[in-house]
């Protein structure tokens, strides 16, 4: 048949440069940012952007260079992160940034993974794939930014929102109970399990830069005020009264039972590094259980041919 | 070690064997899959192969994963392929959207079995042509390959390999359930006969490179994880540079990039094997275990002095659609078996353009045609 | 109570005086610097950015409490304010007064939180 385009508008470079906001560049953090994609999407006092602060902070402290660095995420708001960090970036489809992450890291060693994913994501539709990925012991570096929703499509009900939370799609209130999630990731084989919340910025650097020295998977929740999804119909105020809220309910305890660190609505928020434990990871596993082996019986078996 | 990779020689192997034989001769260093029958032997092929040759074999937890996880080896500089039946099938096509949508070379070998849903998970069926062709949602070009033999099962997976490289994007080998299943002998080239594409490498410096380039026939070189690239990849709608920009005029950019990619370049992609075509009066249209039973009835009515033909598809997609053209002006009918409902029957109708009668053999899955049958049909128009 | 000397150790420690700088246009006004700057040194200001939000500013006669302690700049998810070092001013004895002070019902930033 024959095809009748609309006219095409070719892209142009120069063009698209001069787009890039003349303010790239003026704040010590913009070298890890993509130029020209600030200012973020996210709403005013949503945490998210805390927590890429304390990532690069985090990245800046342990000098882990940006070359090496990949960061993998999965869909919602939590999912955007990857487009604004300067480094090789993946933004996949949604609950599927775990498995990516997983081919990613294991044919390359030398990169230091990264998956920053939402709630939604990593326990919802990617759940499977996290507790798989964390029994395998896989190197990734799991940073979860738990605002107890669904903050881009307006506000849902997630695995992690409490009982009796009011969200979209729960307007009289949330009759399911919520994912502990320091818990399950423990259960699933997490070899680093640590919880804080958006106030707790210098913490956090701390967590994920001791992250970083781990390997194998570590896992960082990070609860984040979600003032227009989540704060809204649970007449929580703005981010910065569950900034504020935070300050007042949380209560560090470094090496808790996970079991014991669920959050519920309005009430006691347990932060502090829960698990830090040493397990082989996978491709230690793989090289000395299979690798090894196959190849000696590769070589055996080429012995008896040529005899 | 470096010996492993290429068994050169002659092997008697089923087709599955073969797909993962011509995965890792294509230079395949990652497989993450799902049992499935009947592809499962695809897995435990590579499972044993892959750590002699220092490549990494996963199990993943589903399909979904498998699809992802050769996405993200891919991205990290490492050719990788996923192996899976009908229902897995089904389940990678969100991911084969992204791998479409991020251009992402790979490779998935779909050994059909029948449906819908479980069916019938041992015996064959051909029903995953238009999952293959249409899938994913959006607009994407796509490139299928299906072959008739273990033999076909190497080459066409090593082809699909480079096909995958030079389009940047995730390639099917379409088998059947018979065909992976066939043991026969394949013969493994040497490696200088055999023709391996490399993974390209950008060499514009960062400033300049643009790894989603569209202004070309063929995309841009993948700058690879750690390449220095910083490349942000994204699913959303993006433009050259990979970033998200929502909005009408690039998508247009974008998509039609994806589909221009391969219609433009079909007549270099498209294969398909022309059997006694030069005078045929009846043409039979298949593929895959079909076209050995097809060859074998136009082979009988040849010997009984019928002008029987057979247009045997290879790449199923991009379908061929100019040598059917072509022969609609010239034979009296299209015969078309397959082992489903008619999926191809509908692609030769297209293209023929109503000037000639297209029969449709179909079969729900289960058995095969036998020779008998067509010969049958194509005798109703001889 | 007053010290009644500097500590022996006052010339190995310095203190550092912080320069703020805010990048008004990329404020989205959450007020997240102006609550927990743990000096307060800051505060919303009147005027509008580019988005229409109040971006902050330094309150007036705080200039010199900018400890450099980079909180406002990890705290802030927009990226628009940072510190930097200015100066590792000596320790003095009318330093040591002020510490003292400083977290009495006294002090004005106290009382402010409050």
């Amino acid at each position: 048949m024959k095809v009748r385009y609309r006219a095409l508008h070719p892209f142009d470079k120069e063009a698209e440069e001069r787009h890039i906001q003349e303010d790239h560049g003026l704040h010590p953090y913009d070298e890890y940012l993509k130029p020209g994609r600030i200012p973020h999407i996210w709403c005013p006092g949503c945490g998210l952007g805390i927590v890429v602060t304390a990532f690069i902070e985090a990245m800046k402290q342990k000098n882990v260079p940006v070359a090496q660095s990949a960061v993998v995420s999965g869909i919602g708001c939590t999912g955007r992160v990857a487009g604004y960090l300067d480094m090789d970036t993946y933004h996949t489809t949604h609950g599927r940034a775990i498995p990516f992450a997983t081919g990613l890291a294991l044919v390359r060693q030398d990169l230091i993974v990264t998956v920053f994913s939402g709630d939604g994501d990593l326990f919802a539709i990617g759940g499977n794939h996290l507790i798989h990925a964390a029994r395998r012991n896989v190197n990734l570096k799991v940073i979860c930014v738990n605002n107890f929703n669904y903050g881009m499509t307006g506000g849902q009900v997630a695995p992690t929102t409490p009982i009796d939370a009011r969200t979209s799609t729960t307007p009289f209130g949330n009759a399911e109970p919520s994912f502990n999630l320091p818990h399950l990731a423990h259960a699933a084989g997490a070899v680093y399990v640590a919880r804080w919340t958006t106030y707790h910025a210098r913490q956090l650097v701390h967590s994920i830069s001791q992250a970083f020295d781990k390997k194998g998977f570590t896992f960082v929740e990070v609860v984040a005020p979600c003032p227009t999804g989540f704060g809204r119909p649970n007449k929580l105020g703005s981010g910065l009264d569950e900034m504020r809220h935070y300050r007042e309910v949380c209560e560090v305890r470094n090496g808790a039972d996970p079991s014991e660190v669920e959050i519920r609505l309005r009430e006691k928020i347990i932060v502090g590094t829960f698990v830090d434990v040493e397990r082989p990871d996978f491709m230690e596993h793989y090289q000395s259980l299979v690798v090894a082996r196959a190849q000696a019986k590769a070589k055996s078996k080429g012995k008896g041919k040529a005899a | 070690m470096a010996e492993k990779d290429l068994l050169t020689g002659e092997h008697f192997i089923h087709g599955d064997a073969a797909c993962a034989e011509g995965g890792i001769a294509a230079g395949c260093r990652f497989f993450a899959g799902y049992p499935i029958t009947p592809a499962t032997e695809v897995a435990e092929r590579m499972a044993a192969r892959l750590p002699q040759v220092g490549g990494i074999f996963i199990q993943m937890e589903d399909e979904i994963a498998s699809m992802a996880a050769i996405l993200g080896a891919s991205w990290g500089g490492v050719k990788s392929m996923t192996s899976t039946s009908g229902p897995g099938f089904s389940l990678m096509m969100e991911n084969v959207g992204l791998g479409m949508m991020t251009e992402t070379p790979c490779v998935v070998v779909d050994i059909q079995r029948a449906g819908p849903s479980t069916g019938l998970p041992t015996l064959v069926g051909q029903a995953d042509v238009m999952q293959a062709r249409w899938g994913s949602h959006g607009d994407y070009g796509c490139i299928a390959l299906a072959p008739s033999s273990p033999q076909e099962c190497f080459d066409y997976t090593v082809l699909a390999f480079n096909y995958s490289e030079i389009y940047r994007q995730p390639v099917f080998v379409l088998a059947d359930e018979v065909v992976g299943h066939t043991t026969e002998k394949v013969v493994i080239p040497r490696r200088e006969d055999l023709r391996i594409v490399a993974r390209a490498e950008p060499q514009a410096p960062a400033h300049d490179y643009l790894p989603f380039d569209s202004a070309g026939p063929l995309p841009a070189p993948m700058a690879i994880a750690g390449a220095g690239y910083r490349v942000h990849v994204t699913g959303l709608t993006h433009d050259e540079r990979g970033y998200p920009v929502i909005t009408d005029v690039v998508q247009e950019r974008n998509v039609r990039h994806l589909v221009d990619k391969i219609r433009k370049n079909a007549d270099k992609i498209i294969r398909a094997e022309q059997i006694h075509l030069d005078d045929a009066e009846v043409v039979v249209v298949a593929y895959g275990c079909t076209a050995r039973v097809a060859r074998q009835a136009v082979e009988d009515l040849r010997r009984r002095g019928h002008r029987a033909g057979l247009l045997r598809l290879i790449t199923l997609w991009p379908f061929p659609s100019q040598i059917v053209r072509r022969l609609a002006t010239t034979v009296k009918a299209f015969i078309v078996p397959e082992i489903n409902y008619g999926q191809m029957a509908y692609e030769v109708e297209r293209t023929a353009g109503g000037g000639v009668e297209i029969v449709l053999m179909p079969l729900m899955g289960g058995s095969i045609h036998t020779p008998e049958e067509i010969e049958e049909a194509v005798g109703e128009y001889l | 109570m007053r010290f009644w000397r500097l500590p022996l150790d006052a010339e190995h420690h310095s203190i550092p005086r912080g320069e703020v700088h805010i990048i008004d246009n990329r404020c989205k006004g959450c007020g997240f610097c102006v609550e927990f700057c743990p000096n307060g040194c800051l505060r919303e200001s009147k005027r509008f950015n580019v988005k229409g939000y109040h971006p902050p500013e330094m309150v007036y006669g705080a200039e010199e409490d900018c400890g450099d302690c980079g909180l406002c700049s990890l705290i802030c998810p927009e990226f628009a304010i940072y510190t930097q070092l200015k100066e590792a001013k000596k320790i003095t004895e009318d330093d040591i007064q002020k510490v003292t002070t400083r977290y009495s019902r006294k002090d004005r930033r106290y009382a402010k939180k409050r």
